[in-house]
């Protein structure tokens, strides 16, 4: 026991060793300054592996964000989608479209990026082998139904719309007239891919490499990626700074102390909590921005209570009942901004946002207790607000709602939240329709375009139709929109199709979000873009 | 004693299917996994079809299970969604937690014990009382605010340690969210050895002792102290397996990408593969930490004597 005590003892003095050195540390965040300072930057550990066509949520689109260069590019401040490496995007009939690529683009690992990159990544993208989970985004072409069936295996190997005529050019077929599809192609599932993802898909995965401003210089899963500049990167939009380092926090709460703590650069999700003193804190280093991300309340159209003839009323009235000026003033911190239709203010006027739900969506308990009543009332005398418990802090603002709805109806048990215990749960419940009221959900747009904030979600049998909404009005303006090659007016016809939306009040408009961002002295030249996402090749340092 | 350790291995089989097929059904029972892959967008069906039949998912779950089981014998746990094999998330998180429940029994043990013998032998002098007080507080302050108190003072407002611990996790890093680990535990243990130092201090063998003319300091360690560790070596023994299973807060707080945080993920993502993966090994922690401290008893007190 004597020789015991000594060596407490010694690392008792090795411990205090250990904190007098940990003192010393600090402050050394990145490297360097000016053109080649790196950036650090927080993450989240991504939730599939990192494929353009398998990437479906923020974080990972981040990383695919910097290494892939894709036909269209949206662009940062106005999210209008220009040529990148598309020459040019021809079609005379909204359906057969020709496409060719400009001269000098390669992956960072040499390869030229040809048609062939393209036409093989979507063919790779849409195969049901393949299990990406971006697949449909290739489904409005000829030949997804043989690659990718609803059912059984799939008959063919590539999709037969799709043509490579030479290195330069390919041609695609769609199975119907879809006039704004080229805008369509900035979406990252649409990105090309190197000989080397089909060749050593597994090696790929540890290290993607892409076409885009950066490559990855190292990746450990689950906690950092280091990006670096590629100087032989052929496009305008080089990257302004030295590299990127991700770093994969477990809590938002940590990384924006890091951040106030001169440890970290950029966090691009200022935490709720933090909200009321990130002013003070940061000043004018915070971004709060309007992103292309809707939340509203879904109803369940398959429940024949919710799906009786002279409801909208009730809906209408539902939407009147919450005040939403109150709630995005007092819970979010205007982080969020009342809405007044189903799409976001990032699309613009031309892009076709525009104050449709009028009076639906402002606040009037009179209106609203009057509506309800003529609408036949709450199915049942009370309702649920379903939600998702585990991520998001959906309570706070379910409560608030059921809250104000219970105020203007005057009916304490009118309205009440009702939380399920994972995402998982609840998406499961959702896509099965067995919800029995309303439901939580939200929307962030893949690429800015009206279309996008409509025809997914309220088209009969669309993907994320959860609520099974239905109107064969809504269906025939969303075909017509589709079909007609005037810009301009395809979006009046898909505002028409919202009013029809707003009429039935198919689901109610709640808020949109807005990005929000905190950045050190270090750095400076940081913005949002629509998808949220900081616009990181254009980062200064020093 | 060898017949002892093996009926108690035997033991551990029972335990351990019982555990593993405990947490199965739970992480089961919570809903369709595949769901929540595909973000607030449902997958289309054709593909969420084709991932269940790639995780298995598509069969019954007793099938699932036995199959786990058989792949577990062969050292297989498994692929995370994010297509990780799960041997590899435990390779780069267990001895991220492992270092954190070193730091943090070793505040338990150094901490705890010198002051619990400091307070049993001064009872009711101001020291005591003083600890006495101080543990309370510990104890009634929960982990996260000590936590992000700590955080926010030695981090942000003095600059004494990086708020955030750095993927790599070396021992410099993880002193103080050890601490805060330990802080709980640690006012346990001198509680503990306080009471029972206390106790003892009055025992005839001690009065012997003191008698024979032996020094205080060796008295002291060599029999009141071994006698009176025994309670105290069953606290920490157990808390082994809690403080690796159950450093999710910390772990959180500071940003360690340990055990705690490789669970939550598990847990959020309904990924059984992890979840069970993990737990499977705590369970086996917990298990092989029992029989230590069991076998222990008889190192420090030879009256004990296994059959």
């Amino acid at each position: 026991m004597r020789g015991a005590t000594h060596a407490k003892w010694a690392a008792l003095a090795a411990a205090v060793a250990l904190v007098a050195t940990a003192c010393g540390g600090g402050g050394d965040s990145g490297g360097g300054s000016g053109a080649d300072g790196i950036v650090s930057s927080s993450w989240g550990d991504p939730q599939n592996p990192l494929e353009p066509s398998n990437t479906n949520e923020v974080q990972g689109g981040k990383v695919l964000s910097m290494i892939f260069r894709g036909l269209k590019q949206y662009d940062p401040k106005t999210g209008e989608a220009t040529n990148m490496l598309a020459e040019s995007i021809e079609t005379t009939d909204s359906t057969n479209f020709t496409i060719t690529l400009k001269d000098g683009w390669t992956f960072s690992n040499g390869e030229a990026v040809t048609a062939k990159s393209f036409v093989d990544a979507w063919n790779y993208g849409a195969s049901l082998k393949n299990n990406q989970k971006n697949a449909f985004f290739f489904g409005q072409i000829e030949g997804y139904d043989q690659v990718h069936p609803e059912e059984g295996e799939p008959t063919a190997q590539t999709m037969s719309g799709l043509k490579v005529v030479d290195d330069k050019t390919f041609t695609v077929k769609l199975t119907q007239k879809f006039s704004t599809w080229p805008d369509t192609l900035g979406y990252v599932a649409f990105a090309p891919l190197p000989q080397s993802f089909f060749d050593d898909h597994a090696a790929w995965l540890d290290k993607p490499v892409g076409n885009g401003p950066y490559t990855v210089a190292s990746y450990s899963k689950g906690s950092q990626m280091e990006l670096k500049r590629w100087d032989g990167y052929p496009g305008a939009d080089k990257a302004q700074n030295g590299g990127v380092t991700l770093k994969v926090y477990t809590d938002n709460n940590t990384a924006y102390t890091d951040l106030t703590a001169g440890n970290l650069d950029l966090v691009d999700d200022v935490p709720a909590s933090q909200l009321k003193n990130v002013e003070a804190d940061l000043g004018d280093r915070y971004i709060n921005v309007p992103a292309g991300i809707i939340q509203t309340l879904g109803f369940p159209f398959y429940d024949p209570a919710w799906n009786k003839p002279g409801q909208e009323k009730l809906r209408q009235g539902l939407s009147m009942a919450i005040n939403r000026e109150q709630i995005t003033d007092t819970i979010f911190q205007k982080t969020r901004t009342p809405a007044v239709d189903w799409t976001s203010p990032v699309l613009g006027e031309e892009g076709g946002f525009k104050d449709i739900c009028g009076d639906f969506c402002k606040y009037n308990a009179e209106e609203a207790k009057k509506l309800v009543a003529e609408g036949g009332g709450i199915p049942g005398g009370t309702m649920t607000i379903t939600y998702n418990a585990d991520t998001g802090s959906h309570k706070e603002w379910v409560d608030a709602v059921c809250n104000s709805i219970n105020n203007a109806l005057g009916n304490n048990r009118a309205c009440a939240g009702n939380p399920i215990g994972t995402f998982a749960d609840f998406r499961s419940q959702v896509s099965t329709q067995k919800m029995k009221g309303p439901f939580r959900a939200g929307w962030q747009m893949d690429y800015p375009l009206i279309q996008n904030f409509l025809q997914p979600l309220y088209y009969t049998n669309a993907s994320s139709n959860d609520g099974k909404y239905s109107d064969p009005e809504f269906d025939k303006l969303v075909d017509q929109a589709n079909a007609e090659s005037d810009i301009a007016k395809a979006v009046g016809t898909f505002q028409s199709a919202e009013e029809v939306l707003r009429d039935d009040m198919g689901a109610i408009p709640l808020w949109y979000q807005n990005g929000s961002a905190g950045y050190s002295e270090r750095v400076s030249n940081v913005m949002l873009n629509p998808f949220s996402v900081p616009v990181y090749d254009q980062i200064k340092v020093g | 004693m060898g017949r002892y350790v093996i009926r108690r291995l035997l033991q551990m089989i029972p335990v351990f299917i019982g555990a593993t097929l405990l947490i199965f059904l739970m992480v089961n029972v919570m809903g369709d996994p595949i769901a929540g892959l595909c973000g607030d967008r449902a997958c289309d069906p054709a593909t969420a079809a084709q991932l269940e039949k790639e995780f298995g998912l598509d069969k019954p779950v007793w099938q699932q299970y036995l199959i786990y089981m058989g792949n577990l014998f062969t050292g297989d746990f498994g692929t995370a969604f994010n297509g990780q094999p799960v041997t590899e998330l435990m390779a780069s998180s267990f001895p991220v937690t492992i270092r954190l429940t070193i730091v943090a029994i070793f505040f338990e043990i150094v901490i705890g014990i010198s002051l619990g013998v400091m307070t049993g032998l001064k009872r009711g002098r101001p020291v005591d009382t003083t600890v006495l007080l101080l543990t309370l507080v510990v104890i009634s302050v929960p982990t996260f605010v000590t936590g992000l108190l700590l955080q926010l003072l030695l981090g942000v407002e003095w600059g004494w340690i990086k708020p955030a611990v750095s993927p790599e996790a070396p021992f410099n890093e993880l002193i103080v969210p050890g601490l805060v680990l330990a802080s709980v535990s640690l006012a346990y243990v001198t509680r503990l050895t306080r009471t029972s130092i206390a106790e003892n201090k009055r025992a005839d063998y001690v009065r012997t002792a003191t008698a024979k003319g032996l020094p205080r300091r060796r008295v002291i360690t060599r029999h009141l102290l071994r006698n009176s560790l025994i309670p105290v070596v069953t606290f920490i023994g157990a808390d082994i397996g809690a403080l690796m299973g159950g450093a999710i807060v910390t772990e959180r707080i500071f940003n360690i990408h340990g055990v705690g945080y490789q669970l939550y993920q598990g847990i959020v993502r309904q990924s059984t593969q992890t979840v069970v993966g993990f737990v499977t090994v705590l369970v086996l922690v917990f298990l092989v930490a029992n029989l230590v401290v069991d076998l222990l008893y008889a190192v420090l007190d030879p009256r004990i004597r296994y059959a």
